[in-house]
């Protein structure tokens, strides 16, 4: 039987396990199939797994790698695109612009998987350069590129001039923001 | 040249405000999903293997040698 401790540690990473797999996958629906495929090959392996290592970590490691051979043989039969990304993604009313919020989504799914990926583990998973670059199995200096390649992307995709110059259209967002309130 | 310093500043000013923005939008669009915590199907699956191992246990004490 699976040790209580192993379990809890399996469960408490399931959301950023998921939040993961729909960054790569696009798709809840298939995202959480993944996080489950996870799951099964963890506790199969789990003999594998280092107690007192980063356990987190470690399930990264394998849903990355499912996701991988996954993709491989799915991108002959689907190609996703750019719109079903972003619209896999929607939701959440509360922010403080939909459509800013949503041309982030379209621009991130417009980056290469090798860099959407590295700037995801890093900047929204929490990961050190170091972690990442295990979870990717590259060195940390291809990381780190990788990372910065995707932030000047994204800055070049949302032609950000400024920090109040997120998104390339003014006047529909100050439409959006003078109609969409109260 | 003057110029091309301030320019290089200005850059350098700008790009912190860019990475910062990216990143808040970045987290904003993780923390939305991991805020839905741990659907149901996960516990309800880990629930469902310990039982069945814990009765494959019962039934098959030894375990096969590969």
């Amino acid at each position: 039987m699976l040790d209580p401790t192993l379990r809890d540690q399996m469960l408490s990473a399931v959301p950023s396990l998921r939040a993961f797999a729909i960054s790569l996958s696009g798709n809840v629906d298939r995202a959480d199939d993944l996080v489950q495929e996870t799951l099964l090959r963890a506790i199969a392996n789990i003999e594998s797994f280092q107690p007192g290592t980063n356990m987190s970590a470690w399930l990264f490691t394998i849903l990355r790698n499912l996701f991988r051979s996954e993709y491989r043989k799915r991108r002959r039969e689907v190609e996703d695109t750019d719109g079903s990304y972003a619209e896999s993604l929607k939701s959440h009313p509360e922010q403080s612009s939909r459509l800013e919020f949503n041309e982030f989504k379209v621009a991130l799914g417009k980056l290469p998987p090798d860099q959407r990926e590295a700037l995801i583990l890093v900047g929204a998973s929490g990961f050190s350069y170091e972690e990442a670059a295990a979870i990717c199995e590259c060195a940390v200096g291809t990381i780190k590129s990788r990372v910065n390649r995707a932030r000047n992307r994204l800055a070049d995709l949302l032609a950000i001039e400024g920090a109040d110059d997120f998104g390339p259209d003014h006047a529909t967002r100050a439409i959006l923001a003078a109609g969409g309130r109260g | 040249m003057l110029t091309e310093v301030n320019q290089r500043k200005a850059r350098g000013r700008l790009g912190r405000d860019v990475q910062s923005k990216i990143g808040q939008q970045l987290r904003a669009m993780y923390d939305n999903v991991v805020n839905e915590g741990v659907p149901d199907r996960f516990n309800e699956m880990l629930r469902q293997l310990d039982e069945q191992k814990g009765a494959e246990e019962t039934s098959k004490p030894e375990k096969g040698v590969n």
